[in-house]
């Protein structure tokens, strides 16, 4: 009996085979239009796509879950109800959603289709939880990245649901679903086109020895010569308040709640999610083996491996992020 | 339909830390010289704050009752500790007062009990609308990042069944909610011993690219746009797609004379275009209607037909 499920990111068909491959017990996935909160270019599932990954993953008794996560548009509902279809048809074992109209369609439309509430939603209490559980059947919650440990344990002990955590990748500092950062530089939404600081929007600007990046009409960052220039997601830039120059939101750092196995385990978590459906293969099937690893170990009692992802996270820093109370 | 009711103003809560005796004074002005129909009061960013304004929030909703304005009480944006939830069940369990909810605890706390639904919860479609109106919703209070193409499907959707679509016309946008306090950790301190620095800042503290540009204000666990959403100039289009509920969110500046320059523009006193420029004498900095323009936020788009 496996203590976690281990819910893995999926960019494109090569991926979802790493991560299948690697050790996932269930990879998430979307489709290659706005209905996904990772809408890039060059990445997600065609129709055809997703029937022949859930065929390869179901073969290895691998789940496919599909997200769905962004915000319909008004007076075109049909790309989002075509989605929710089309993942039923083809036999997902679960949708992520986070519209309540959405919610609502897919409970009415397919009883049969597990729905999760996606992070997109932000659920953040027992409240909420119990109401996306009674209106719509909602079976998992994946917690919002502002919850500290207790916060969790308290909440499991509460809700009847199974939660999900984020415990490898990039971090959201805002309560994601409830950020129009993004928007208000570049008028492109995560909520409503699925895409946060893109990089339709982004320039790097030489100045001398230094470089600036920029997102929109803003300057983000600007890097010292030796300095490495990372990308300029919004809330990892480096602002003025005051008289200091700051990352005031937070450091270009990735999450890594690799060392809190027992504390999310007493917390009675049900599955962990990698963050990174934006990551190629290696990445995926690098950080998939090393959850893989550990997990294998705590799941028989032994002492965790130290494993070092310090090459795969972001500005080679990582963080606990807000399952420490002293994060805030 | 309430497609021949007469427009309303409403005016959202004061989402800074002000001390109690100024937040007071406020609502006294606002209930004897400001000519908004709805007052949304209540410390929705932090609950730390909530004490401060809790000994005068009777007398504050007292004087605006008596001044015949229609009060609601809003639930914070963000809630997660326990602290959190108990304050939320203490607002919608023991208050007879009408709730505007911003968050999904709230809300299923007031299943079958009118309520507002606040501009937090995210209502992007129809779809969500309608089940929000099933529930009982009597107003709902839209995103601020939403498209005309949006707001003019929603305020249809609205007037279909009977609920008010109201839409934010003045005051900086809100853009993000965290579980940190930014304010605080610019002053080198953590949210649990915050000493309340959010309270130097009484319209935010203001945040600067590298370049020394003008971009955000911190509020706290709260991220503003440096800019103030304006869409004086587009009133009349508002109007005309069926909305007919308009809010502005309070700010340390002349809110009645900006209160006055809203409901002159509504009544046909004035035009909205050439409001627009007094209105930036009076914030002393630029306005923005970029999201309503589909268009980056932080942008001021000519309304021009």
């Amino acid at each position: 009996m496996r203590s976690f499920e281990l819910i893995c990111p999926a960019g494109n068909p090569a991926a979802l085979r790493a991560a299948v491959d690697a050790g996932a017990d269930a990879v998430y996935l979307g489709f290659r239009d706005e209905t996904n909160a990772r809408n890039f270019p060059g990445l997600n599932f065609s129709r055809e796509d997703l029937a022949e990954g859930i065929a390869y993953a179901h073969a290895r008794r691998v789940e496919v879950y599909v997200a769905i996560n962004t915000y319909p548009q008004a007076g075109n509902l049909a790309p989002w109800h075509r989605a929710v279809d089309d993942a039923a048809r083809l036999k997902a074992d679960a949708v992520i959603l986070a519209d309540l109209g959405l919610l609502d369609y897919a409970s009415r439309t397919h009883p049969g289709l597990r729905l999760h509430l996606s992070v997109q939603a932000s659920a953040a209490n027992a409240e909420a939880i119990r109401l996306y559980r009674d209106a719509f059947g909602v079976r998992r919650v994946v917690l919002p990245r502002v919850l500290t440990l207790p916060e969790i344990a308290q909440l499991n002990s509460e809700v009847e649901v199974e939660t999900e955590v984020f415990v490898f990748g990039g971090l959201c500092p805002m309560a994601e679903g409830r950020c129009s950062l993004s928007s208000y530089a570049t008028g492109l939404s995560p909520n409503r086109q699925g895409v946060c600081s893109p990089a339709s929007h982004v320039r790097y600007e030489p100045r001398g020895k230094a470089l600036a990046s920029r997102l929109g009409d803003f300057t983000i960052n600007v890097f010292g010569e030796g300095e490495q220039a990372g990308y300029p997601t919004l809330c990892k830039g480096r602002f003025v308040s005051g008289d200091s120059t700051a990352y005031l939101f937070e450091e270009p750092t990735s999450l890594n709640a690799m060392d809190l196995l027992p504390e999310l385990k007493a917390a009675k978590v049900h599955a962990l999610k990698i963050e990174g459906r934006q990551r190629g293969k290696a990445y995926i099937a690098h950080v998939v083996a090393s959850y893989r690893k550990a997990l294998d170990a705590f799941d028989k009692g032994m002492a965790v491996p130290k494993i070092d992802l310090e090459a795969v996270v972001e500005g080679g820093a990582q963080t606990t992020g807000a399952y420490k109370r002293a994060w805030r | 339909m309430t497609s021949n009711q007469p427009a309303r103003l409403s005016l959202g809560p004061v989402l800074f830390n002000w001390p109690v005796d100024r937040w007071r004074d406020f609502y006294f002005r606002i209930a004897d010289e400001a000519a908004v129909d709805v007052v949304v009061v209540g410390e929705i960013v932090c609950n730390k704050r909530a004490p401060f304004i809790a000994p005068a929030l009777d007398e504050v909703i007292g004087r605006l009752s008596a001044a015949g304005k229609e009060v609601w009480l809003a639930s914070p944006i963000l809630v997660a500790s326990n602290r959190e939830r108990t304050a939320m069940h203490d607002l919608v369990d023991c208050t007879d007062f009408a709730i505007e909810a911003n968050d999904m605890g709230a809300l299923m706390l007031l299943e079958g009990r009118r309520h507002a639904v606040g501009p937090f919860i995210n209502t992007y479609n129809e779809a969500t609308l309608g089940w929000l109106a099933r529930r009982g919703a009597v107003t709902v209070s839209l995103p601020a990042e939403l498209p005309a193409e949006s707001v003019e499907v929603l305020a249809k959707a609205g007037g279909e069944t009977g609920l008010a679509v109201e839409v934010q016309v003045f005051g900086r946008a809100p853009l993000a909610i965290s579980a940190r306090c930014y304010h605080a950790r610019a002053h080198g301190l953590h949210k649990d011993g915050c000493q309340f620095v959010c309270g130097n800042d009484p319209n935010g503290m203001p945040v600067r690219t590298m370049d020394g540009q003008p971009f955000l204000a911190v509020n706290g666990t709260q991220t503003m746009s440096h800019s103030y959403l304006c869409l004086a100039a587009e009133l009349d289009r508002l109007q005309a797609m069926g909305v007919r509920q308009f809010r502005l969110s309070p700010h340390d500046l002349d809110m009645i004379r900006i209160i006055r320059t809203f409901r002159d523009v509504l009544e046909g006193k004035r035009d909205g275009r050439g409001t627009v420029k007094d209105l930036e004498a009076i914030i002393e900095g630029p306005v923005s209607n970029g999201f309503f323009h589909n268009a980056a936020g932080a942008v001021y788009v000519d309304a021009a037909d």
